[in-house]
């Protein structure tokens, strides 16, 4: 620096004061940085509760149920053509169900066939004795055919298009019954694999894979419902069903209001807690921080008073501690967006059981708001420069 | 004749119901070497405080290279001191976190451009050029001293002012101060000394006597 440049040196003067005088002021870069760090954390907290909470109420069960419209079945396509409207990363699980009523021991009961794979995801909650697999047998069902684990049982049922049509008239009763048994009914032995306990109606079904139910009744894929569980909140799920009704018209989407409600509420309530945890920080951060400067303006009197004496404005030297306030509001924020980020980990790895991803634009955000903190704390220490009268101060032994 | 850098016409300051200094008149001609001497308390640190713009007085006028600063703001006093006075104190005063050179260099900053060569010369001139990279906490006293003048001398004032420059030196630096003056003086510059040590207020052209803020002596000294 030969013919000297203001600026470089007021770099300089500002950081050799930060640097010469680091152990004076580790304590305020330490407040910035718990303060950053915790805004940060809970920052990414915030954005990220929804979806983990989301996740996390998806094992209430199906948020959404799919009906057709009038008296039509839902195909395959359109299951799939549901699937790519909704969008995969948003479906946790997307079970159909086929209903069959069929007969065990002469008695009617109802086979439920599904995608049992989507149905675990679906009702994670749903006790299983035994385990997911063809087929499940509800738990009242197996009180009554007294069924237990592995246990084989026959269904009987009408395949598909037939109708349970009176014996022929004029045919003998053995006939009818050799012509039914050949032509329009079907007969299956299932193994028990689990049984259900939900404490709901499920206890009275059996549940089978729908691939093979359609085969046995001898017919192509026809879902009477779909349900769905879909991490989204109120909004978005009637934002989902409306986008259904518009695109696949023959299909009737139904949200369950009740689950959705309630994860609003819960939602709203922890984002109102983060938020006010994050101001009362704040303000903490920012009184530290005028702490800090008040004392560092108070142990700098001289060297205030002396700039003053040596022709400094006032403007110059308030901005000099400005400076020297952004610097320390830039390192402190800098340093607490990474503490913050593994803060913001541990708390979700601890009460989600899952990590969350780094959110870069935290950096800049945090490093803003602190320097917009450590210069609006400063404000008043910074402005005491002007009371410094240097024929007083310099005069002290 | 030399030109009058300073004059002070019936200057008083009065703190409360203490005259500090009482109609006071004084007159100095550029290239003078000054010293006050005198009691505690009879004002001589308030009377430089007034001549160095750090301070109005509370009737009369102090008329600096030919400005009445009695009347001036404290802003315009702010720029009038970074113009024309240079100041070295008895504590020195250097910013610890500040290199001696840096030291220097914060004068310029303030009055225009810092320039670290020039920065350089004016500690040569002082034989501080080795020490220049050191921190005041690594100085001597006298060095330190020595780096205060430099830092005075930089901005080329119209008149260097000290008050107790040698209070805190032993005599070794004293001596080294005297001589630095006794140089400053034959290069033209005017400087003004407030002291208690005769053998630093006795090698000054001229020399006042201040008593319960009254001159009681005026004494030419040169030959
Ligand atoms: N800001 C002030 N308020 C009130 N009284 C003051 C103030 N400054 C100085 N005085 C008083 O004015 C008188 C002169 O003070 P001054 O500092 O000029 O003395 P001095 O000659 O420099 O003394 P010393 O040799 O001890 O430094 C003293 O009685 C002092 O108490
Ligand atoms: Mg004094």
């Amino acid at each position: 620096m030969r013919k000297g440049n203001r600026k470089t040196f007021y770099l300089k003067m500002v950081s050799g004061s930060l640097i010469r005088r680091a152990s004076r002021l580790i304590i305020a870069v330490l407040a910035i940085a718990i303060g950053a760090t915790i805004l940060s954390g809970l920052v990414t907290i915030y954005y990220d509760i929804p979806e983990q909470l989301g996740r996390e109420f998806r094992s209430y069960g199906a948020n959404l149920i799919v009906l057709p419209r009038g008296d039509a079945k839902i195909t395959r396509e359109t299951l799939s053509k549901l699937k790519n409207l909704i969008g995969s990363n948003k479906i946790v699980g997307m079970a159909p169900y086929r209903y069959q009523t069929v007969k065990i021991n002469e008695q009617p009961y109802i086979i439920a066939g599904t995608d049992l794979e989507q149905a675990e995801k679906n009702s994670p909650f749903w006790y299983i004795e035994g385990e997911w697999g063809n087929s499940l047998v509800g738990h009242e069902i197996a009180e009554t055919l007294n069924l237990k684990l592995g246990d084989s049982f026959m269904i009987q049922g009408v395949k598909y298009g037939e109708q349970a049509e009176a014996s022929g008239q004029n045919l003998s009763a053995a006939e009818n019954q050799k012509r039914d048994l050949a032509r329009q009914n079907f007969h299956k032995s299932l193994k028990v694999k689990g049984i259900v306990s939900t404490g709901g109606a499920e206890e009275g079904f059996i549940f089978t894979d729908i691939d093979e139910l359609d085969e046995l009744i001898g017919d192509t894929f026809r879902a009477d419902v779909i349900e769905c569980s879909i991490i989204a909140d109120a909004k978005e799920l009637s934002d989902i069903s409306k986008k259904i009704e518009k695109e696949i018209p023959e299909l009737q989407p139904r949200a369950v209001r009740r689950l959705t409600q309630s994860q609003d509420i819960v939602l709203g309530k922890l984002q109102a807690l983060v938020l006010l945890v994050t101001v009362v920080v704040l303000i903490i951060t920012m009184i530290s921080v005028y702490t800090t400067m008040m004392a560092m303006v108070a142990e700098r009197r001289r060297e205030i008073a002396l700039k003053k004496a040596l022709g400094a404005e006032n403007k110059l030297v308030m901005s000099e501690l400005f400076g020297e306030g952004v610097l320390l509001g830039i390192i402190g924020g800098a340093s607490g967006v990474f503490l913050g980020f593994e803060f913001a980990m541990r708390v979700s790895l601890n009460v989600f059981g899952r990590g969350i991803n780094f959110q870069w634009a935290l950096i800049p955000i945090t490093i803003f708001i602190f320097v917009a903190i450590t210069v609006a704390a400063s404000i008043i220490p910074v402005r005491k420069v002007m009371d410094i009268h240097p024929a007083i101060v310099l005069k002290g032994e | 004749m030399s030109k009058k850098i300073l004059e002070l016409k019936d200057v008083s300051k009065i703190y409360g119901s203490l005259k500090a200094l009482a109609d006071i008149n004084l007159s100095v001609n550029a290239g003078d070497w000054l010293s006050i001497m005198g009691p505690s308390g009879s004002g001589k640190t308030t009377m430089i405080n007034l001549i160095g713009c750090m301070d109005t007085p509370s009737t009369g006028s102090v008329i600096l290279d030919g400005v009445d600063i009695s009347k001036e703001n404290a802003a315009s006093l702010t720029r009038i001191r970074r113009d024309k006075i240079g100041l070295i104190f008895q504590q020195f005063h250097l910013i610890s976190y500040l290199t001696a050179v840096e030291n220097v260099m914060v004068a310029q900053y303030y009055h225009s451009m810092p320039d670290e060569e020039e920065a350089m010369e004016a500690l040569e001139k002082v034989g501080l050029k080795e020490r220049a990279r050191h921190l005041p906490a690594q100085l001597s006293g006298g060095e330190q001293q020595r780096v205060c003048i430099a830092r005075a001398l930089i901005n080329s004032p119209q008149i260097l002012l000290g008050d107790e420059p040698t209070g805190n030196l032993d005599e070794e630096n004293e001596g080294i101060v005297v001589d630095i003056f006794r140089r400053l003086h034959s290069e033209g510059v005017t400087i003004i000394v407030v002291t208690h040590d005769p053998e630093v207020g006795d090698v000054a052209q001229r020399k006042i006597i201040l008593e319960h803020g009254k001159i009681v002596d005026d004494i030419n000294q040169s030959l």
